[in-house]
């Protein structure tokens, strides 16, 4: 089994980092090449860009961003936000990110998700689930949908999903863990990869959700000290889940 | 002349092979055409797309029968990730694929716990941690290095291909890079 995966999440708004990063140590803490890099050298696994801008001029600059991202990142990441169709994954990926993130998109048309898998593969394709109440929402979270969370979950495995990125609503932003019991069924119902999300407060609720998944989201609990990664790793490491060994700098 | 030539599959993130070579010192150009696959110094062939769009191109191309030989002249070429299954003889993806045929073996549907393999994993016997994306794997006898013991390295000649992503693994990603290219 590959390692336990650490995965910090960047909103990105019109080129810039938004939602609180705190300024430890960078020069320009809005700027997501060099917030990018500085996990990157913290120990972060993958990292996930969001594009939260969704307007035709914000898609262009994401594009720009992701090429400037990959030309300084020596580790894998997913970009999602706004992306709608085939020619809008193609142009992400061909910009040098590894994996797209499909969210309402992939609702509103099932048949992206094969579209997409079958041009680059299915790692290539990560389906994100705003899960609360049993049922996937939309729009960040605020309109339910009739969709119910596990179904859908097995529906875009079925269709080549490479990962689902399961995010509860009901816990995002609060920092008092995951929510363990969604994680689960989600999980055993498919034979993906499941990463979690919302919820992360501390090493402990990271080490909780990783004993019963494959990777977890963390967002606050790491922007408010990005230089506090490297800790956080060893803390949730001497709670007993083995991440990569990470090579010293020479 | 640029110092690498990367085999364009026509789709796919080339830009993150390009950056590690960049950063590495080394000029490359992304180009499927026979004659600069000939003469290049080094040759990568990197891991985006399907086996069978990827194979249509390279026969297509000219570059498949470029790469054979270029393998026959013992000239220096990395595989990575689909660009090691491709160097094989037959795929199993997309209902069966005959691929370039440079080394024995095959590829096969991965049987893991969770597939597609995705993340960091252990690389025996060089006990060194690369980052994995795939569903597939290949099976070869030409096989030099294993993960949860998949096949993920194989070597014949002046063809070497790993399962992994050096472009993507970090410092030990470009140290295997920089090594590769020392072989030329």
């Amino acid at each position: 089994m590959p390692y336990s995966r650490l995965i910090p999440c960047l909103d990105v708004a019109n080129g810039r980092v938004v939602k609180g990063v705190s300024f430890v140590g960078l020069r320009d803490v809005g700027d997501p090449v060099e917030l990018a890099k500085f996990y990157s050298d913290g120990g972060a696994d993958e990292l996930v860009f969001l594009d939260i801008t969704a307007t035709p001029e914000g898609a262009k600059t994401m594009t720009s961003v992701v090429a400037q991202v990959a030309d300084v990142l020596e580790i894998p990441f997913t970009v999602g936000g706004g992306i709608r169709t085939v020619d809008d994954a193609s142009r992400i990926i061909e910009a040098g990110a590894d994996r797209v993130s499909l969210n309402s998109a992939a609702l509103s048309n099932p048949e992206l998700i094969s579209e997409i898998a079958e041009l680059f593969g299915s790692q290539a394709v990560v389906v994100a689930i705003d899960a609360g109440d049993g049922v996937v929402h939309t729009h960040g979270g605020r309109n339910a949908t009739e969709i119910k969370t596990v179904p859908w979950a097995i529906e875009a495995a079925s269709r080549g999903a490479g990962e689902i990125l399961l995010t509860s609503i009901r816990q995002d932003g609060q920092r008092t863990g995951f929510d363990l019991e969604l994680t689960r069924q989600v999980r055993e119902a498919i034979s993906i990869p499941v990463i979690a999300s919302g919820g992360a407060g501390n090493a402990q609720h990271v080490v909780d959700a990783l004993r019963i998944t494959d990777a977890a989201l963390i967002a606050s609990i790491v922007h408010e000290n990005p230089s506090g990664l490297k800790g956080l790793r060893a803390e949730i490491e001497s709670l007993g889940i083995t991440l990569r060994p990470l090579k010293e700098k020479v | 002349m640029s110092d690498v030539v990367v085999v364009d599959y026509g789709a796919g993130n080339t830009r993150s092979v390009r950056a590690a070579l960049t950063h590495l010192g080394k000029s490359s150009v992304v180009i499927s055409d026979p004659t600069a696959i000939l003469a290049a110094d080094f040759v990568v062939l990197p891991g985006v797309g399907s086996a069978r769009s990827a194979m249509e191109h390279l026969n297509q191309t000219g570059a498949a029968d470029a790469l054979r030989t270029r393998f026959d002249n013992g000239g220096a070429t990395l595989g990575i990730c689909l660009g090691m299954q491709l160097a094989l003889q037959t795929s199993e993806e997309d209902g069966g694929v005959t691929c370039l045929g440079l080394l024995e073996g095959d590829v096969r549907r991965l049987q893991a716990d969770r597939v597609p393999r995705l993340g960091w994993a252990n690389v025996d016997p060089w006990n060194e941690s690369f980052y994995f994306a795939h569903s597939f794997v290949g099976q070869s006898t030409d096989t030099v290095a294993t993960s949860d013991g998949f096949c993920v390295a194989v070597r014949n000649g002046s063809f070497f291909g790993v399962q992994f992503h050096p472009e993507k693994s970090g410092d030990a990603g470009l140290n295997f890079l920089e090594q590769c290219l020392t072989l030329v």
